[in-house]
């Protein structure tokens, strides 16, 4: 790390840095100070407002556990049906068949350009207009909606770019062996491109986590965040103290899962057995598809 | 056929979506680099900063922050953002600080992706000659490195151009809400969608290709 912008640093190189980081803590200090003083103006120190959350399961258990469940039910099922839909479109879009490709392709990339937010809001009033989902269940119906829309089509993306970064002589073989390019697909391709994509599948996770918590925004659907108003007016108006322990639930759970995508791939690059193919964790919008990189973890 | 958007400022609200994705974006810019910067620097506490503000902001949902300046920011701590009166500027302010507090995070990334693809021989040779860190990353370093990121900071923007919709939630009247506002009063459910689908692809899609086609164009050859 230290070898690319600077050498071993010299008595100057030093004394500018002591300098630099006095400056930076003094910098900080000030701002956290202005920061807690606001926030003791305002009262949201008081023991009282944290009290809830530090001492006593019940903010736990009537609150937060509920709109938890809620949040991790919408980015489960999610997940369970976008990877199928993104795996048949990923696919479909590297078939030889033009009538296959291009409606594949006009399908993933026309999601991809979309909100997720305008998808759910879509599927609200489809919901409501066109199903008799009841009124209670439509708020799940349409953010699992919105995000499996999504997500489906970049994960087709990240199986798509899986299975290219797979050594061409893979399919070769396969081929030359006699096996048909179903069965390439099934018994070669798919299995090896499934182990590189892991870890963009894992962070993709991370994004339908987050995503999640739109349904609580903007819909009235009872997830984590939706959960904030009613704790925060229930306690006594401590908004601050709400906010950081719902942050904080979701940096843990997405940092853990940040965490293991990129051990997994570390993991992976240092295996033997594989074709050495691995998508990189942090980065969904791989290989090509110029027209919208949305994925990319944003 | 169309007569359902009579009534309703469909052109002003996506207006509003590209003010907030051109402000975030400038704003996002200067703070990504500036995060950027530290997190390659040689000052051990600013790295740690930078990367803690990083694997913080990044970790948290957009939903949850853009709420926070509006219910936390404004409504507890005062924080009025020099519009007190206003409702419509002061959320503006507000849904833009928060989505620079969050794109800026994915833009250090991105940028320092780019770092890395600059050789060591580059910064080695200018030190050589003499230069100092801060002349070696603005001389030499991040000339390169912006050259190479200009796809990955595409898909910044462009997420960061659906991102902008989040800003409904505190009721930024921005494409999002006002599509939330039609699908309510008028029976056109598909029309309707399919008009606000047709206006994000028209966003979108031009800033991808124009941008994927600048990217090419400007990549450092090696």
């Amino acid at each position: 790390m230290s070898s690319v912008l600077y050498d071993a640093q010299g008595p100057r190189a030093k004394r500018r840095n002591v300098i630099l980081t006095i400056a930076f803590v003094v910098a900080v200090a000030a701002l956290m100070w202005w920061v807690i003083g606001t926030l003791q103006d305002k009262q949201q120190l008081d023991w009282e407002k944290w009290k809830p959350f530090l001492s006593g399961t019940e903010a736990w258990s009537t609150y937060i556990w509920p709109g938890l469940e809620n949040t991790l039910k919408a980015a489960a099922l999610s997940m369970i049906i976008a990877l199928p839909l993104g795996a048949v479109l990923g696919i479909s879009r590297l078939s030889d068949h033009v009538w296959v490709r291009v409606p594949a392709a006009v399908i993933v990339e026309f999601f991809r350009a979309i909100p997720v937010l305008v998808l759910m809001i879509f599927g609200l009033a489809l919901y409501s207009e066109y199903t008799n989902v009841s009124s209670d269940d439509r708020p799940l119906y349409a953010v699992v909606t919105g995000l499996v829309l999504y997500n489906a089509a970049v994960l087709a993306e990240i199986v798509r770019a899986g299975i290219l970064a797979l050594p061409k002589g893979q399919s070769e073989a396969a081929l030359a062996i006699g096996l048909t390019k179903g069965q390439t697909m099934r018994t070669i391709l798919l299995p090896q491109a499934v182990t590189a994509m892991l870890p963009a599948i894992v962070s993709q996770i991370v994004v339908i986590v987050k995503d999640t918590a739109l349904g609580g925004g903007v819909l009235t659907f009872p997830d984590l965040i939706a959960a904030v108003s009613p704790m925060s007016s229930y306690y006594g108006a401590n908004v601050i103290a709400s906010f950081t322990v719902v942050a904080l639930i979701f940096i843990a759970i997405n940092f853990a899962l940040t965490s293991f995508a990129s051990w997994l791939e570390r993991r992976l690059r240092r295996g033997k057995k594989s074709t050495g193919a691995v998508l990189k964790a942090d980065d969904a919008a791989i290989a090509g598809s110029a027209a919208t990189g949305a994925g990319s973890g944003v | 056929m169309f007569d359902f958007l009579e009534g309703y400022d469909l052109l002003g609200a996506f207006w509003v979506t590209v003010q907030l994705t051109l402000l975030s974006a400038v704003g996002s810019l200067i703070w990504g680099t500036l995060l950027a910067a530290m997190r390659v620097g040689p000052v051990p506490l600013m790295r740690g900063f930078g990367t803690a503000y990083v694997n913080i902001v990044r970790n948290i949902p957009l939903t949850v922050i853009i709420l926070f300046t509006s219910l936390g920011l404004n409504q507890t701590l005062g924080a009025t953002m020099g519009a007190a009166n206003n409702f419509e500027t002061l959320n503006f302010r507000l849904a833009v600080l928060g989505l620079v507090a969050y794109t800026s995070a994915f833009v250090c990334e991105a940028l320092r992706s780019g770092i890395n693809t600059v050789p060591v021989g580059q910064a080695e040779a200018a030190r050589a000659i003499g230069l100092k860190f801060s002349q070696v990353l603005t001389l030499v370093v991040l000339p390169q490195a912006f050259r190479s990121v200009v796809g990955p900071m595409a898909n910044v923007l462009i997420a960061l151009t659906k991102n902008t919709t989040v800003a409904a939630a505190i009721g930024v009247a921005e494409a999002a809400l006002l599509m939330k506002e039609m699908i309510e009063n008028e029976a056109q459910l598909i029309l309707i969608s399919a008009v606000f689908a047709f206006g994000f692809v028209c966003l979108t899609l031009p800033t991808g290709l124009i941008l994927g086609w600048v990217g090419k164009k400007v990549a450092v050859k090696r």
